[in-house]
């Protein structure tokens, strides 16, 4: 069938792009372990998929041109038939058993993916602070801090803390593993490595207002004597942080990148601003108009 | 609110829109008045509480907000063909892809299901009307006013622009200042009310009103698909009023159950909101697998191939709905426990579902397949639903989520489920439903071209999205920098958008078309139907049945025809026959709603109690309301089915 010949055309750039252009395709070109862990297991499941693809596509135009309605079978009636047991009993089975060939390894993986990839380095953290538009990253033992940039060492396990100080954004940069989203008053933590030294692209992969496809940063990923220079050299050469000039950047906007030789974590952590776990200091808020409430609440402190 | 943002102004966009209404509105009133036809279309339509009529309202209703829910998408692709594209700014981009999405899931695939289960569920079960005919009434007001109400948001005030997800904090006061998402939480709130009556409704009238002999494992498969619809709906829509109704009090009253502050969870909206929001889609995803049942029985000529797994299937895929929400926020955080449980029960969805699949194979094997319009629709879902499929299946794997979530992976997904499921099975009800509404057929020339353009437009569509998000891509950037390489798939994604506005174009004129050229169905049977509405005459008189059927098996009227040649009716058998009554209060209470609604939407609170009490009055009136319906005489019963048999 003409349907069937035009499905074959569609698969066709999927093996194209599985082959050839794989540098441009983010997920598919996975450098570190975390983002190899998914490669392996959306290969895995890719398989499987195309195996039921095959198999319904084959029936399906088999079926098409065997039973059209042609004037040679006029006379033809379709029997009544009910349904076939063993038939039915086949087709429930051989799902069930793709579903747990697929279950296995995807809870193997989700629970691997909570821990470090390598427990031989000792793995740092940075934490990130979503704000509208931008990211901030925090360096507690280096105790620096960056603006819509990160460096980190190639080879070492990354802790990223994630928080939020607005509405829900989600941690991603594809090449290196999967997001996670950064919400306000919670703590989340997703780990990420690099195999070797490069530039990936991150952005927020949820929707957070305006200017949200704005919403990128680069991963900067170095050896451990460089990323250690990069960190001597912001220590000596880069501004201190205060409350007033950090009120600024939190302001709604686009900003460019920053490097301040301190971090905010000194004065507010935005995780633990979580009111509704009872240690609320906005609570002195309450006169708040909804037109113009928000600056003083969860800009100012 | 000050006056001068009362209207949107700005967007030359708006404003040609603002001259399309004020001239379509002009027109109607001109034609409707020119033809003197005012009094008719109250008597016949706006009080009319007829199953049938309703139901045309309904889709006529969900066609216009397929063009509007389109537009929205054309204008969406057309922003992001090239990149760094002008056409649309970031707020505008915003408004649209929220309204897109709140419209083609709330205000279009819901009223077409509905307006084809109004259609059909009465004549298919053999019954003269729903249980509740006048509350069916006001089930199809209160959602056309919701729908009203959300889309006025356009040119009154503004649009919502968190999304048709509305997470919090973003959707809250602190982040959307404007009245576009109280338009969200209000207008939602009053269509839901509409949409969990016709649940109650359908399921009452499915139980209690099926013709002697029809036991449940009798029943036609859509409205098997129907029951378990009403059930999702019945347990799913009091999640969403709930939630609406804290948004309201958050948005309007300033209380704090989801805010930043003052002890509100964000997360607490995206586990309510899904709760319901999983279910829904099975909401529109089960009545069109019936719609699919019913076309390929009908044109493979044979009978539905394992009509007892089909059921235990649908009622599986129904119990698991409600066990899967958390795997729309896998990313969230819950933890590796959490998140494996969720990801199997929604790979579980995939066994019932195959199962179907496969049944839809083998009734085809073996048939005599005549390829109509409706059937080349319920055809190309298989294929096209199994990448839908599949590809849901790679969601689900938690681990694997992390990499596709929230990017155009997702997108070309859930359009690939929503659209080759609910809107190929739209198509195909309608063409093949069509004959019952208004007594033609739709041409089958233009509808197999509306066909071909639509569905190769789909997939030119979506599938390079498949790829945009493995790129990295994500959902809801309003543009994005020509060095990400993701310029060739789009244009390509737009050039398939386009063939899809073509095809419905086609659709459209086919309507006009028909109308004017199309043949007639005299026979009330014009595709060898298997079930009862082909018993009736087409349109059926508004009684439906002047006799009730006795059922003997499954496919109906397929038996009746085999052993009686066709449904017979002796005259001695014919009895006057009970009829509901007419009434004009569904209408004006919903009237009252979208004033109370449009109140709250501007914090008008005046104007909001006014409706309130007009509500309650309207409530009041129908407690003590009697009118029990009216009597057709035998003699009326004889001189209509013989005009309706001339086809007169």
């Amino acid at each position: 069938m003409k349907r069937a010949r035009w499905r074959a055309v569609l698969v066709l750039p999927l093996l194209f792009l599985l082959g050839g252009c794989v540098e441009r395709t983010a997920v598919l070109n996975p450098q570190g372990p975390v983002a190899r862990m998914q490669y392996d297991l959306i290969m895995w499941s890719v398989g499987f998929m195309l195996f039921i693809i095959v198999v319904v596509f084959t029936l399906f135009a088999v079926f098409l041109i065997r039973y059209r309605e042609k004037p040679e079978n006029a006379g033809y009636e379709p029997p009544d038939e009910e349904g076939n047991t063993l038939l039915e009993v086949v087709w429930t089975a051989i799902p069930i058993l793709i579903v747990a060939a697929l279950a296995v390894p995807t809870v193997k993986a989700t629970f691997a993916l909570e821990k470090p990839p390598t427990e031989k380095v000792e793995p740092i953290t940075i934490h990130v602070t979503a704000a509208n538009w931008k990211w901030i990253f925090s360096y507690p033992e280096e105790n620096i801090e960056t603006v819509n940039y990160v460096h980190i060492p190639a080879g070492v396990p990354v802790k990223f803390k994630l928080t939020s100080v607005g509405p829900m954004n989600s941690f991603w940069v594809p090449e290196l593993g999967g997001q996670k989203y950064a919400m306000d008053g919670m703590e989340t933590e997703l780990i990420l490595q690099a195999d070797k030294p490069g530039s990936y692209m991150g952005r927020s992969a949820n929707f957070s207002g305006e200017k949200f496809a704005h919403m990128e940063f680069e991963v900067v990923a170095q050896t451990g004597d460089d990323f250690r220079k990069w960190v001597n050299e912001v220590k000596q050469t880069a501004p201190k942080l205060d409350e007033k000039k950090y009120t600024q950047i939190l302001k709604p906007g686009l900003v460019g990148r920053m490097t301040f030789s301190n971090t905010h974590l000194e004065w507010i952590d935005h995780a633990k601003q979580n009111s509704h776990h009872g240690n609320d200091h906005s609570m002195k808020n309450e006169n708040q108009s909804d037109e113009a409430m928000t600056e003083s609440h969860h800009y100012g402190e | 609110m000050k006056w001068s943002e009362f209207f949107v102004t700005g967007e030359p966009l708006i404003y040609a829109a603002d001259v399309a209404i004020v001239l379509t509105m002009v027109g109607i009133v001109f034609v409707l008045t020119y033809f003197k036809k005012w009094k008719w279309l109250w008597n016949e339509w706006l009080t009319t509480v007829d199953h049938k009529k309703i139901g045309v309202m309904y889709i006529i209703c969900a066609v216009l907000m397929l063009f509007r829910g389109g537009v929205d998408a054309l204008l969406m692709r057309a922003q992001l063909t090239a990149p760094n594209m002008k056409f649309l700014d970031a707020q505008h981009y915003n408004e649209i892809f929220t309204t897109h999405g709140t419209i083609m899931i709330l205000f279009m695939a819901m009223p077409f299901i509905i307006g084809l289960m109004n259609i059909v569920v009465p004549l298919q079960i053999g019954a003269r009307d729903v249980a509740f005919p006048y509350l069916n009434a006001l089930s199809f007001w209160l959602f056309f006013f919701g729908a009203l109400l959300f889309n006025i948001s356009f040119v009154i005030g503004g649009s919502p622009d968190a999304g048709w997800t509305a997470y919090f904090p973003l959707a809250g006061n602190e982040f959307s200042h404007g009245v576009g998402n109280n338009y969200y939480a209000v207008a939602l709130q009053i269509s839901g009310i509409g949409t969990l009556m016709t649940g109650i409704n359908f399921l009452v009238t499915i139980l209690k009103m099926r013709a002697p002999g029809m036991t449940l494992m009798r029943m036609p498969m859509f409205t098997w698909t129907i029951l378990i619809t009403c059930v999702l709906i019945i347990f799913a829509f009091p999640v969403l009023t709930v939630a609406l109704a804290l948004m309201t009090f958050d948005r309007i009253f300033g209380t704090q159950f989801f805010t930043m502050a003052n002890g509100g969870m964000s997360m607490l909206w995206a586990n309510l909101f899904w709760i319901w929001g999983h279910p829904e889609v099975y909401i529109v995803i089960l009545p069109s697998f019936g719609i699919f049942s019913e076309v390929v029985s009908t044109f493979a000529q044979k009978r539905l191939f394992g009509y007892k797994a089909m059921v235990g299937s649908i009622v599986g895929i129904a119990f698991l709905s409600f066990i899967v929400w958390v795997h729309h926020f896998f990313t969230m955080g819950a933890g590796p426990a959490v998140n494996s449980a969720f990801s199997i029960t929604t790979m579980a969805i995939a066994i019932p579902t195959g199962v179907k699949i496969f049944n839809w194979l083998f009734t085809i094997r073996k048939g005599k397949i005549r390829f109509t319009t409706a059937m080349l629709w319920s055809l190309a879902f298989i294929p096209n639903f199994v990448i839908g499929g599949v590809t849901g299946v790679m969601l689900a794997m938690a681990a694997a989520d992390y990499q596709y979530h929230n990017s155009y992976f997702l997108i070309a997904h859930f359009h690939y489920v929503l659209i080759a499921g609910t809107v190929f099975a739209c198509f195909a009800g309608l063409h093949y439903w069509y004959p019952k509404m208004f007594g033609h057929i739709l041409n089958e020339r233009l509808g197999k071209w509306t066909f071909w353009l639509f569905m190769i437009g789909f997939n030119i569509c979506f599938f390079p999205m498949y790829f945009l998000g493995l790129m990295g891509m994500t959902r809801r950037m309003y543009t994005y920098s020509a060095d990400l390489g993701w310029t060739p798939l789009n244009v390509v994604a737009t050039v398939g958008a386009a063939l899809m506005g073509i095809g419905f174009i086609v659709l459209c004129y086919n309507i006009y078309y028909s109308a004017r050229y199309g043949e007639r169905d005299m026979t009330g049977d014009p595709w060898n139907g298997r079930t009862l509405e082909w018993a009736t005459a087409s349109p059926p008189v508004h009684y439906n049945f002047p006799v009730t059927p006795v059922v003997e098996d499954l496919d109906a009227y397929w038996v009746m025809k085999k052993k009686y040649g066709g449904f017979q009716v002796k005259e001695e058998d014919l009895k006057p026959i009970h009829m509901p009554s007419n009434s004009g209060r569904p209408f004006w209470m919903s009237v009252a709603f979208f004033v109370a609604g449009f109140g709250l939407v501007f914090k008008w609170f005046a104007l909001a109690i006014v409706g309130a009490l007009f509500i309650v009055l309207g409530l009041i009136l129908r407690s003590f309301e009697d009118d029990d319906g009216y009597y057709i005489p035998v003699d009326e019963i004889k001189r209509m089915e013989r005009a309706a048999r001339k086809g007169a």
